[in-house]
């Protein structure tokens, strides 16, 4: 084992927010301020202790876990607190701990009606140590117990701080994500009833991983298993046609809960697919797989026309989730090194590009008191040039223009359907590549008409009057690492790619993809 | 595209500055960064940025000539930028003649568009965002240029893709310009993504390990790939010259982007960026060459239609700037008619590329200056204007000159070079220039006639540019006068010792073929101004009855995109999916909730509770608004949360027996 400080950090940079939440949760109420900077602070130190972490990473060994702690949880069950970081957790964790200090720095200006600062920052602290748990278990039962977590605190963020329609959103998000788990948790106990490692039962993600690449589970039980993590994993990230429940949670949830259900509640579904799906189950990954690809095809096109006909703009920035999503599930299906590692790309280039623009929506309801196209009419970057110009960039980049972060995920996406695994029909992907491409064209379509209709033309007779403030300093603060993540991720892939290449190959190996 | 051995023969030569063509890419991206933070706290509000950028990189390009000048062979360097999986992706460069040619037009063009802009966009409430995206622009083209790998091309190719946008929306205030923005990008990318697919094909037949543009090419002369597979690359790459060269049938964007401001078009329509798609099929030639031969018949085919509708387009319209936005179109499809008639016509291509760049954005700055003094695109507003602005008229008449064919300027030296390519074994390519060379006589005839003869029918008193502006236009004149003779047999045509593909093609004046280019421009001339000399009210070439309406509306394409495939796509598809997405799917959501709710566990409570709210009856939702918390702490959900666990468990038991 290792000494000291890489025993304890990733224990303390995950659950730093918990007991940050029960701090804020005993602090009286009226010392609002305090509460506020108590949020920042509190995951301030969660993200220093990630970049300390970060920067003690062996990079060279990404393959492998690190920061390891592997300790009697519930004996009883077998299921142990299996926690570490590899390559590929890495980039997703940072993300994590990065998005909620941002959020926790927003949240210090902008509470959402109907105020009650306190349980909201302790709801977000509550939410990332979720997220954040969920990137670092190896151990099916705690992965579980993250997962779960988190759908209570966004259960409530939606349910108390969102707009009109919250409460039918709020409980569609939660009863559905509550419904795959089910089927995932069947699965998981399916898989450890199977398993068998020195004659003993494991929810191990690492010795089931080596299990299954020996041969472990038969192919008829890997069929049926696949199916109740796949319900599971593509609910939550979500995959067509299951993705209903998301344009409604996103659409009334308050603007710190669309960043952090887009920018990392997403990413939990496809990175369970490359972390438990395919390497435990790697037979019915190849089977399943061109139905994931045809799924994923049809989610990039028509999310993409789902956007052209919506006249919410906040709806549309979620639908164009899907979309995206759907670029990532793609790359997944492929099964190749290429396809997994477009596919991390593009989930941490989602989560910065798409948290982003809802922080914009979010900023422009907050001037505008509304988020219909129609009603903003228009005449955006004349009245607030500044929110104008970072909604006009950060659009750009969601579209997948090359030199910023959108780029990479998509574009690597396509080139490995383009020839996918040996087991998968080449042809098949190929036409998912092309549906693929079809979709890039309509999601510059609808972005740029979205554009054309928020921020260009002339401002409308009823706003020339008002006094809207342009982005205000807690804004900047919280958008500019943002903004500067999509151009250096854009600029230097190597930022991820780096860091998950190693991992990828080495779980391909396992995978025997 | 030079061969192996050459490359490695470079090292020996001494590269000298060529080694450095990376820089003058770089300086662009500098002046963007530097206009775009200290620019408007800059006396001039930022220009001198990139005019300086743009002249230390002339200089720095002409350097970089010079080693090829002395008969140095290509240089290459990179620097691993990344790796995924087996394909390791550089940065690099990859510089040979044809590299150095397309810096110094590049440099040039966008050089005189900078210094050209300082008075054309004087008043502009966003002076200083157009010389950031002026430089980006122009930083992304040469990155196109110096490009050793397909995926850095690709970025580059893109990344102007949004310049073009950004600056033809520049004015976004009207509707009219940020549609023709949209319309812009859309469309180039339906080219782009076939582009981006025949990478891919390419990238695939290395084995996923490589996109680098020598390698490709020969490997595609090799045993291990085979001739239907780089057929379909080449096809695939076509398609993004036919977006951005503004191809048939995706030539439709590039007279609507005229709404950008005037020094853009003459860079970025004119003379840069859609001169990309042409560079894209000449840089990757060995892959057409080893294409079946059908391939390169396409591209001919493509370019032939092209060359010649949009020559007649030009002859109807009114807007200066649509003459020279179609006259670039059917320009760029000569380039693209050549290259499918081999080698020595890709050659032939790229010179006329070459002085094309010059003369064309010497007659869009010319415009522009016109427009400028009259306040109208319309040459109907225009006439009589050559004494009022004698400066723009003579450096407009040397361009004119130039594009009709006229010897000894440029545009006569270079078409002649095309005609020559095509007069060995292609007939109906050289009878279809030849002819598309007559009708460029004309309209650019009538171009001239109605802007500056006749008398002047537009409003107040239009006068000279201001010497910023005229000066670029002087330095394209004599660049148009001059740059036609390196490639003719008088220089013995030292362009072409610079530009090849594979070996140097010795250049041959034709007495023939000269005789036919200069009859055809000649006939063209005349009859033009025969025609306009009484300026025959109305136009005649609105007298033409079927062929007229046909011509007007543009052969109606714009009509069959918008009726057949925009709206209905934007319209009817969208508001289908949406349907579907509210009726379909989330109606068997809300319908498996009532389902549930109607088996429900046998609890009336759980019924109204949890379950009912789930249903789309807002109703009822909006029945219990005595908050969240009451149903989550009446125990219902823990109750839910042991049936779930025991159903669990119990199914589990179940699969494990499987």
């Amino acid at each position: 084992m290792n000494s000291g400080w890489e025993n304890w950090a990733i224990s303390i940079a995950t659950f730093l927010p918990l007991v940050g939440a029960l701090v804020i949760a005993f602090t009286p109420r009226e010392r609002d301020r305090l509460v506020r900077s108590l949020g920042v602070l509190i995951t301030a130190g969660a993200l220093i202790a990630g970049v300390v972490m970060a920067m003690g990473f062996d990079y060279g060994a990404g393959h492998g876990l690190q920061f390891e702690v592997n300790a009697r949880w519930i004996p009883v069950i077998g299921a142990r607190y299996h926690v570490g970081i590899d390559g590929i957790s890495l980039p997703l964790y940072l993300l994590t701990l990065a998005l909620s200090f941002l959020c926790a720095i927003y949240s210090y200006r902008f509470v959402p009606s109907p105020g009650r600062t306190k349980s909201f920052l302790a709801l977000q602290l509550l939410l990332e140590t979720g997220m954040a748990g969920t990137f670092i278990a190896f151990d099916l039962i705690l992965f579980f117990v993250f997962w779960e977590l988190v759908l209570v605190p966004m259960y409530f963020l939606i349910g108390i701080w969102g707009s009109a329609n919250r409460e039918y959103a709020a409980i569609k998000f939660f009863l559905y994500t509550l419904f795959g788990s089910v089927f995932m948790l069947l699965a998981f106990l399916g898989i450890y009833f199977r398993s068998s490692v020195n004659g003993a039962h494991t929810f191990d993600i690492v010795q089931l991983q080596q299990f299954a690449a020996s041969g472990g589970f038969t192919k008829a039980f890997q069929l049926v298993a696949f199916v109740g993590v796949f319900l599971g994993f593509a609910i939550k990230v979500p995959m067509w046609p299951f993705h209903t429940w998301l344009p409604d949670a996103h659409t009334e949830a308050p603007t710190v809960g669309s960043v952090l259900l887009a920018g990392i509640l997403l990413k939990m579904g496809t990175y369970g697919f490359i972390r438990v799906a395919l390497p435990i189950l790697p037979d019915a990954a190849r089977e399943w797989a061109p139905w994931i690809g045809g799924l994923a095809a049809i989610a990039i096109v028509y999310a993409a026309l789902a956007c052209l006909a919506q006249r919410d703009l906040k709806r549309l920035i979620a639908f164009s989730s899907v979309g995206h999503m759907g670029f990532v599930m793609l790359a997944i299906a492929t099964l190749t090194p290429i396809g997994i590692n477009a596919a991390i790309f593009g989930m941490v280039a989602h989560g910065v590009i798409t948290g982003m623009l809802f922080f914009c929506v979010g900023s422009i309801y907050d001037r505008y008191h509304t988020r219909e196209i129609a009603e903003l009419g228009g005449g955006l970057m004349q009245k607030l040039p500044y929110l104008g110009g970072v909604f006009a960039f950060v659009a750009i980049a969601s579209l997948g223009l090359p030199g910023l972060a959108g780029f990479w995920g998509e574009v690597m996406a396509l080139l490995s359907s383009y020839q996918p695994a040996q087991a998968l029909n080449t042809g098949l992907f190929r036409a998912f590549m092309v549906a693929g491409g079809v979709g890039t064209i309509l999601t510059a379509g609808y972005f740029l008409w979205m554009l054309q209709r928020v921020t260009m033309g002339t401002l409308p007779e009823r706003w020339r009057e008002s006094a809207l403030p342009d982005v205000v300093t807690v804004e900047w603060v919280s958008w500019l690492p943002l903004l500067l993540a999509i151009v250096a991720l854009g600029v230097f892939p190597r930022l991820i790619l780096g860091v998950t290449d190693g991992a990828v190959s080495g779980l391909m190996r396992l995978f025997g993809g | 595209m030079v061969g192996a051995a050459e490359t490695l023969s470079a090292t020996a030569i001494g590269p000298g500055f060529a080694r450095l063509a990376w820089v003058v890419a770089v300086l662009p991206l500098v002046s963007a960064a530097l206009t775009l933070f200290f620019g408007k706290r800059t006396p001039g509000r930022g220009w001198i940025y990139g005019v300086a950028a743009m002249s230390a990189g002339f200089v720095l390009s002409v350097l970089v000539l010079w080693h090829f000048v002395q008969g140095g062979g290509a240089v290459g360097s990179s620097v691993t930028w990344f790796t995924i999986g087996p394909l390791h992706v550089e940065a690099g460069q990859y510089v040979d003649g044809l590299t150095a040619i397309m810096l110094i037009v590049v440099t040039a063009v966008s050089l005189a568009v900078h210094v050209y802009s300082i008075g054309y966009m004087h008043d502009d409430v966003r002076f200083t965002w157009f010389y950031v995206v002026l430089s980006v622009f122009t930083a992304a083209m040469l990155n196109v240029v110096i490009a050793d790998n397909l995926i850095q091309l690709l970025v580059g190719w893109e990344v102007m893709g949004l310049c073009s946008y950004l600056l033809i929306g520049h004015w976004w205030e009207e509707r009219i310009n940020s549609n023709a923005a949209i319309k812009a990008f859309i469309t180039t990318r339906i080219g782009d993504v076939p582009f981006m697919f025949g990478i891919f094909v390419l990238i695939a037949a290395t084995g996923f390990h490589s996109a680098n543009i020598q390698q490709v090419g020969e490997l595609v002369g090799g045993p291990d790939v085979s001739r239907g597979l780089v057929s379909v690359a080449a096809l695939l790459l076509f398609g993004g010259t036919i977006g951005k060269s503004a191809q048939f049938p995706l030539h439709v964007w590039l007279p609507d982007a005229m709404q950008g401001p005037t020094p853009v078009s003459a860079l970025i329509h004119a003379a840069t960026m859609v001169a990309a798609g042409v560079y894209l099929v000449g840089r990757m030639y060995s892959v057409f060459l080893h294409a079946a031969p059908e391939v390169l018949g396409f591209v001919g085919i493509i370019g032939g239609i092209t060359m010649f509708g949009a020559a007649l387009l030009a002859l109807v319209q009114d807007d200066i700037k649509r003459v020279l936005a179609y006259s670039t179109v059917s320009q760029l499809a000569y380039m693209v008619t050549a290259m499918s008639v081999g080698p020595a016509g890709r050659d032939a291509a790229f010179f006329h590329l070459f002085t094309h760049a010059f003369f064309k954005a010497l007659l869009f700055l010319g415009a522009g200056c016109v427009i400028h003094a009259v306040h109208s695109n319309n040459m109907s507003d225009m006439g009589g204007l050559w004494r009022r602005m004698p400066v723009t008229f003579w450096t407009f008449a040397f361009g004119s000159a130039a594009l009709a064919g006229i010897p000894p300027l440029a545009g006569f030296w270079s078409k002649d070079e095309l005609l020559v390519a095509a007069s060995k074994g292609h007939a109906v390519v050289f009878t279809l220039m030849l002819v598309t060379a007559l009708v460029t006589a004309f309209y650019t005839t009538r171009m001239v006639m109605l802007t500056f003869l006749g008398p002047y029918r537009g409003h107040g008193e239009p006068e000279e540019a201001p010497a910023v502006m005229t000066g670029p236009l002087v330095a394209l004149a004599l660049g148009t006068v001059s740059v036609g003779f390196l490639g003719a047999a008088l220089t013995r045509g030292v362009f072409f010792k610079w530009v090849f593909f594979e070996v140097p093609e010795p250049v041959t004046f034709v007495l023939w073929v000269a005789t036919l280019s200069i009859l055809a421009a000649g006939l063209g001339v005349l009859a033009g101004w025969y025609v306009y000399r009484e300026r025959p009210e109305p136009d005649p070439v609105f007298q033409l009855g079927w062929l007229s309406s046909v011509l007007v509306n543009k052969f109606y394409l714009d009509e069959v995109y918008m009726n057949g495939i925009v709206l209905p796509v934007r319209d009817r598809l969208a508001a289908a999916a949406v349907w579907f997405d509210r009726n379909v799917l989330d109606g068997m959501v809300n319908g498996t909730a009532r389902l549930t709710k109607d088996l429900a566990l046998g609890t009336d409570e759980f019924d109204r509770t949890v379950v009912d709210s789930a249903v789309n009856g807002v109703a009822q939702a909006a029945g219990f608004t005595g908050g969240l918390l009451r149903y989550l702490q009446s125990g219902n959900v823990q109750r839910y949360a042991a049936f779930l666990f025991v159903g669990v468990v119990v199914l589990a038991i179940v699969i494990t027996r499987i």
